[in-house]
């Protein structure tokens, strides 16, 4: 594993706002990445995750709020003159040049003398093992190789932030896992401090130090992955992060409700309900319980995901309730057999139908 | 834990694939082929073949001698000149344009130029070279009141039946086709290599020097290409306005092979045709390498 360290710097970005027109797209947004620490924004299209990036970048302007990092107003500085570094999603590498002149660019305007750009370029290729292709230009690349090269050259300048625009989404599911690895890897090995933006929660848990779940323009709940997928704050963030089943359930008090005949704990960042209200219930797959039964329920469908297994369930709700289980506990379950289907929590969280 | 450089496996099997792939000839396209066959390869043999006999129908290259010296010479490097000479003020009056059109227009406003810009383009010929002469022909009415208002241009030397006049109307049609050809190139430029350019500390000015610039050099040196190959070889307007004062090689081919001015000379019609016809295919090699290397950059 790789050593981490922690030199980079702290970027505090504090009740950004923008509007375009009448859309809000950021609203009051505030984050506090430490040195070192890499972010995610992970949200729905619209949610306002790219723009509070391009706000750090300098490439859009904000109605309200300060950036800073390490205490120096970011906002009052031009783009060009922020030192931040930026990854686009497309790949943005300059075509009329080969990957050592793009990962020497940043470099080169920053007047470097010929031996220091040479070093650094030979520094960052062997970051990247992209040291053979160092006299190719960027259509000589596959779209992996591409975003390394986009990758060694934002941090060919040293930045104090570096930031992601959705980088992985343009590259196949294989390159995909390969390249997010790979980034990983050289973040915790350059210590930069990093914002990453995407849409795809599975990234976003994989890479992220910690995970912010942005909706509206604002930040829903940030947090470390597992206590976002374990005890998401809000009903958006449950079912926006992993997946979930909404259950039509009754509450039997404003604390208990009665979801497929249990009676269970209503969690304390639920929807504010009362006795007899119609709810929905939040179950994540993993903590449905299903058992061989002779009549009842019938399993509707099987998908296979390697060590996991998922089969959705007909309990005679408007939507198939999906249970996860081991692939060698699943083996004893086909479809079109009759179940039993239980919630294994003592406590579930519901929103107000 | 570190990756390797090599491409994705759905790369290498296309590669593979295109490798292996037998040559199939293309019957959809036979048509066309045959189409350039009676209309292209056919008619340029003869005048091939007609370059390389006398008179009395024996082999000969002395055909092409005259186009080395004296007239022929002559009207080779005027032609080469008004080629050169409106190609570049096309090129840099429509590369103007298309930038204005491209930065500025909307959509909308876009598409309503791009088709002024083609009729434009097209409007080459007697049509226009009359169109012309009756706006500044001697006695046409803007010279006359340019000439009121102090200014007589036919007095300093201009006329439009001259090589500048030549010129001025070529670039009626030079700037819009410019237009048309350079435009997509301009368009080509991603929003994302100039904030590229700025995130690394590059102004607008390095952006344009070291990006632009030259992402767009092949486009412009392509298209100015194409330009000069039109205004090379321009007969009609060039017919209407010039009264023999302007040697051009398109006219004095026209001339000799029709046995117009000077009979007996179509072999050496044929030997100018198929000078002008290598000046302008070279000219068209280098369109279709530019157009094939910014191409590649555009992927």
């Amino acid at each position: 594993m790789s050593k981490r360290v922690t030199s980079g710097s702290e970027l505090v970005i504090s009740g950004i706002s923008r509007a375009f027109g009448a859309v809000q797209a950021l609203d009051r947004f505030s984050l506090t990445i430490a040195p070192g620490e890499l972010v995610c924004l992970l949200g729905p299209s619209g949610c306002g995750k790219t723009t509070a990036l391009r706000i750090v970048a300098g490439l859009e302007k904000s109605d309200a709020g300060t950036v800073m990092i390490d205490g120096e107003d970011l906002l009052a500085k031009d783009a060009n003159q922020r030192d931040i570094g930026m990854v686009f999603q497309s790949y943005s590498l300059f075509p009329n040049m080969t990957v050592a002149e793009n990962i020497a660019y940043g470099l080169r305007v920053r007047k470097k003398s010929k031996e220091q750009i040479n070093k650094r370029v030979a520094e960052m290729l062997e970051l990247v093992s992209l040291q053979s292709k160092m006299n190719s230009f960027p259509h000589q690349l596959s779209g992996g190789q591409q975003q390394r090269v986009a990758l060694a050259r934002a941090l060919a300048i040293e930045p104090r932030v570096l930031l992601l625009d959705e980088p992985l989404s343009a590259l196949d599911a294989q390159v995909r896992t390969q390249i997010r690895d790979e980034i990983r890897r050289i973040q915790i090995e350059s210590g930069t401090t990093t914002l990453f933006v995407t849409h795809d929660q599975e990234e976003a848990m994989a890479i992220s130090d910690r995970v912010g779940v942005m909706q509206h323009g604002r930040l829903e709940q940030i947090d470390t992955p597992n206590t976002l997928y374990n005890k998401p704050e809000t009903t958006f963030v449950a079912g926006f992060v992993g997946i979930t089943n909404y259950i039509p359930s009754v509450a039997d008090s404003k604390n208990e409700v009665q979801v497929l005949g249990q009676v269970l704990e209503i969690s304390e960042h639920s929807s504010v309900v009362k006795k007899g209200e119609e709810v929905r219930a939040l179950v994540r797959p993993e903590s449905i319980h299903v058992e061989k039964a002779s009549h009842g329920a019938k399993i509707i469908t099987k998908s296979f995901l390697g060590p996991m297994t998922r089969v959705g369930v007909d309990a005679g709700l408007a939507e198939l309730i999906y249970a996860e289980m081991s692939s060698k506990e699943a083996k004893k379950f086909d479809t079109g057999d009759h179940v039993k289907i239980s919630i294994t929590t003592e406590m579930v969280m519901v929103e107000s139908v | 834990m570190s990756l390797t450089n090599t491409v994705p496996e759905s790369e290498k099997t296309r590669e593979l694939g295109n490798s292996r792939r037998k040559f199939q000839f293309p019957f959809p396209l036979l048509p066309f082929f045959l189409f350039v066959g009676f209309f292209l390869v056919w008619p340029l043999s003869k005048v091939l073949i007609a370059s390389l006999k006398s008179n009395n129908e024996s082999w000969t290259f002395s055909n092409y001698t005259p186009l080395f010296h004296g007239i022929y010479f002559h009207a080779f490097v005027t032609s080469i000149r008004i080629g050169v000479v409106t190609a570049l003020l096309g090129a840099l009056i429509g590369a103007l344009f298309a930038y204005v059109i491209d930065a500025y227009a909307g959509p909308r406003l876009t598409s309503i130029l791009d088709s002024i810009a083609a009729v434009f383009a097209n409007s080459g010929g007697v049509p226009l070279a009359f169109t012309f002469l009756a706006s500044f022909g001697a006695n046409a009415g803007l010279i006359k009141l340019l000439k009121s208002l102090g200014w007589d241009l036919y007095a300093e030397g201009f006329s439009i039946f001259s090589f500048t006049g030549i010129c001025a109307v070529y670039i009626f049609f030079q700037a819009p086709l410019m237009v048309l050809v350079f435009k997509p190139a301009l368009s080509g430029l991603r929003k994302e290599w100039k904030e590229a350019n700025t995130s690394l500390g590059g102004s607008p000015w390095t952006y344009i020097r070291r990006v632009a610039i030259p992402i767009l050099f092949p486009s412009f040196i392509g298209s100015f290409l194409l330009l000069f190959a039109g205004g090379f070889s321009a007969y009609a307007t060039a017919r209407a306005l010039t009264v023999g004062n302007v040697p051009l090689i398109p006219l004095i081919i026209g001339d000799l092979i029709n046995g117009n001015v000077i009979s007996d000379k179509t072999h050496l019609g044929a030997s100018l045709a198929i000078g002008a016809i290598a000046i302008a295919a070279v000219a068209m090699s280098g369109y279709v390498w530019a157009q094939r290397k910014s191409s590649q950059w555009r992927r």
